[in-house]
């Protein structure tokens, strides 16, 4: 192991090279976990989402106003003092232009009523005020707020010949909600020429196991075509295609750099070897067994290997973890904002990649060290 | 030439090591063309937008609709050519993830909208002549395997029937092909009059226009012109040039330009530490070598550029195995089995890459290559 310093050159080439792969892998894969994070962050267990059979998103969803009636007597969902803890809602995009870029973004536009923020216990209003029912005025997610131009408290939205003052701000502990802008769907209804016609209708169960008898009975109500599915179960098939798509991507990219990395480790590693080839065989010559000369020759490229790993990994974390940005969820055709999420598991899979880089790259150099003729490799140099 | 052999002579010493740095450098050279790929994926529809065109849309978002009466009202203004509505039709091929756009249109405006859609006259009025009939791009019947003739449902996701059902049967007539290599291939157009005369609601309302203007110079002109036409109306609009919603639509995907420009960076980094790291090693191990060639009468400038030629050979050969192999994977297909609209690699791209690979040839063999070069002839052969 000492005979590292000898080389620092070289080593350090191996050793940045596997930092590199880890931390562009790691920084890809952030994407994809804080899209799906944000997603899944939206979900609670005894909370369930209805909307038309065959749809597959609110944004293709429809339904009758009598219809939200009728799911909001199913049995099983919550009560408080104003009724059941359903919340019909209407959703709706509108152009925005997007802080980064200054070009429109397709952000989305809820319309909810008087339950919506009793349904979704993360709803926490950290600025201004509520609107008012009745009124044109509208509040914004966090989220929304920082990715999207003209959001301010105290500016307003253009819909149509309309303008909606923004009266204040929401979270919605990390989930989708915070790239939403809400207005009371009475309001909306009209702007958007809905009739008294809902998309979906999010619900609160008493427990998440009421959810059989809750399902059952909409799908067995003659009066209804609709699909009601629990949060966690839609908010997954929303982040698929984007989940999968970039996870896709990021473990191709990090395949082929890997390689890449392996060829640099394997360079290094040979390179160890030859230039310690007489000092390798005298320890043999000594009596040394072979198994010692693979340890050691293994080792030193494990330990370059994990620590190209944790500098790679840490360089990610530092310089994506929490980075905020905006992407389109193609199932909704609607902006999401999302923060890239560096995450244990990330970390853990970027040191492991590494390891296993260091391994491939040590491995045939140590066997050739541990197979070299003794003789003959004294007499070399 | 007379250093050709001693280059080759210099690379097969250590052939394990060459061996391994060509292909370190081939790998980069590998995500480089592929990168580039999935780029141009993003970003063909801004490069082969016509600048003749602007794109009409509602002005609160895309998914409102605006009437179709504007279409004759557009066309009255002046520097207007002609004007052709779509609308997005949303629907499912067998299963969500085989995704393509669908859109309704008047086939006589897509003909004479779009010169790069190539139909053959025989589809062209097929297309024409039957009512369900519909027009694919050679990309998504390749994708699927369609024939013409074939008969293709798809399920609405907003468009029911007004026969209540969700399943729209259209007959492939005919089949477009891209003028430009750029030209996306993967839409589905078919006819705005069965539409119209079949879905449940909506009639007389389309998705937004496609307007060609007669001088492209005036296009920022003739956009206003066309909002302040429908300025105070209950459906205002958004006329801008179709690169640039084309643009604005790529930008809400996420910085694509700036995520592989930031992934090629670490990429070339990390191999030229490994490229660099050879050849400081070659040159260190053979410096008596270089000395005696020194001794022998070669100039400081010959050893100089003989090291550099050795660093070039390993980037040349390395640099253009993997834009080959690049081309031949981004051939095979693209990662998304289909969702690109176009993928391939563009031909500046290529010559970046060679670029590139020069540069890293001098980068890497820079260092190494003027040590050598003030390599003092006694002290060398001392060592």
């Amino acid at each position: 192991m000492r005979s590292v310093s000898q080389r620092k050159g070289s080593s350090a080439a191996a050793l940045f090279g596997i930092a590199g792969v880890v931390a562009v892998m790691v920084g890809v894969l952030s994407i994809a976990q804080g899209v799906r994070k944000t997603m899944d962050g939206s979900a609670v267990d005894e909370n369930a989402i209805v909307l038309r059979s065959g749809a597959d998103s609110e944004m293709m969803s429809g339904l009758a106003g009598d219809d939200t009636r009728i799911i909001a007597e199913a049995p099983g969902i919550a009560r408080n003092g104003d009724g059941a803890l359903a919340s019909p809602e209407l959703f709706v995009i509108i152009n925005l232009p997007m802080r980064s870029t200054g070009t429109d973004a397709n952000v989305p536009l809820r319309g909810v009523q008087g339950q919506a923020t009793a349904v979704r216990d993360s709803f926490q209003l950290v600025a201004g005020r509520m609107f008012e029912w009745g009124l044109n005025e509208v509040i914004v997610g966090t989220g929304a707020q920082e990715e999207f131009a003209g959001l301010e408290i105290g500016s307003s939205i253009e819909v149509g010949q309309d303008n909606w003052p923004v009266v204040g701000a929401f979270s919605a502990r990390g989930g989708i909600a915070e790239s939403e802008i809400w207005v009371d769907a009475a309001v909306l209804q009209p702007a958007f020429r809905r009739g008294n016609s809902f998309q979906s209708v999010a619900v609160k169960l008493e427990s998440p196991q009421a959810y059989d008898e809750f399902k059952n009975s909409l799908t067995s109500d003659p009066r209804l075509n609709v699909k009601p599915q629990r949060e966690a179960e839609y908010y997954a098939s929303q982040s698929r295609t984007v989940y999968n798509m970039i996870t896709g991507l990021g473990t191709l990219i990090a395949v082929i750099m890997g390689l890449g990395a392996v060829f640099g480790a394997l360079n290094t590693m040979y390179t160890a070897v030859s230039s310690r080839t007489r000092e390798i065989a005298t320890l043999r010559a000594l009596g040394f067994h072979s198994t010692p000369v693979i340890i050691s020759v293994l080792s030193e490229s494990l330990v370059l290997a994990f620590a190209g790993g944790l500098i790679g990994a840490g360089l990610a974390w530092l310089a994506f973890d929490g980075f905020r940005a905006a992407t389109l969820n193609w199932s909704s055709f609607s902006a999401i904002t999302f923060a890239f999420d560096v995450n244990a598991d990330l970390l853990a899979q970027g040191i492991i990649f590494a390891l296993l880089i260091g391994l491939a790259g040590g491995l045939f150099p140590a066997i050739r060290a541990a197979r070299q003729p003794v003789a003959q490799a004294l007499r070399e140099l | 030439m007379k250093y050709l052999y001693l280059i080759f002579s210099s690379l097969r010493r250590k052939k394990l090591r060459t061996g391994l740095t060509i292909l370190s450098i081939m790998v980069a050279f590998v995500l480089f063309g592929y990168l580039t790929a999935i780029r141009q994926a993003f970003v063909a529809g801004v490069e082969v937008a016509g600048a003749d065109r602007l794109i009409v849309r509602h002005k609160v978002s895309l998914v409102q609709l605006l009437p179709q009466s504007y279409e004759s009202r557009i066309e009255q203004i002046k520097g207007v050519e002609n004007a052709a509505h779509a609308t997005w039709f949303g629907g499912i091929y067998q299963e969500p993830r085989n995704f393509f756009a669908q859109m309704p249109m008047v086939p006589e405006e897509i003909f004479s909208m779009f010169p790069e859609y190539v139909i053959s006259d025989e589809h062209q009025a097929e297309f024409l002549a039957t009512r369900s009939g519909a027009i694919a791009g050679r990309g998504i019947v390749e994708r699927f395997g369609w024939k013409v003739g074939d008969r293709i449902p798809i399920q609405a996701t907003i468009w029911g029937k007004k026969d209540g059902g969700r399943t729209w049967e259209f007959d492939l007539v005919g089949i477009y092909d891209g003028a430009e290599k750029g030209t996306d291939t993967s839409q589905f157009f078919f006819r705005y009059d069965f539409f119209d005369e079949t879905r449940a609601f909506g009639q007389g309302q389309v998705g937004w226009y496609t307007v060609k203007v007669s001088d492209p110079d005036r296009a920022a002109e003739i956009a206003a012109a066309i909002d302040a036409e429908f300025a105070n109306s209950p459906q205002e609009t958004k006329a801008e040039p179709e690169g640039a919603f084309v643009q604005g639509f790529a930008n809400q995907i996420g910085n694509i330009g700036f995520i592989i420009m930031s992934i090629m960076t670490a990429v070339f980094f990390t191999i030229l530490l490994v490229a660099g790291n050879t050849m400081a090693y070659t040159v260190r191990e053979r410096i008596s070598e270089l000395a005696v060639l020194k001794a022998l009468g070669f100039t400081d400038r010959g050893v100089l550029s003989l090291v550099l030629g050795e660093s070039l050979s390993l980037t040349a050969v390395g640099g253009v195995i993997g834009l080959i192999l690049a081309w031949l994977l981004v051939s095979m297909g693209d990662p998304t089995q289909g969702s690109f609209p176009v993928f391939y690699i563009p031909t500046r791209d290529l010559l970046t890459g060679v670029f590139l690979i020069a540069a890293m040839a001098f980068v890497a063999g820079i260092i190494p290559a003027i040590q050598a070069q003030r390599l003092q002839i006694a002290d060398a052969l001392r060592r």
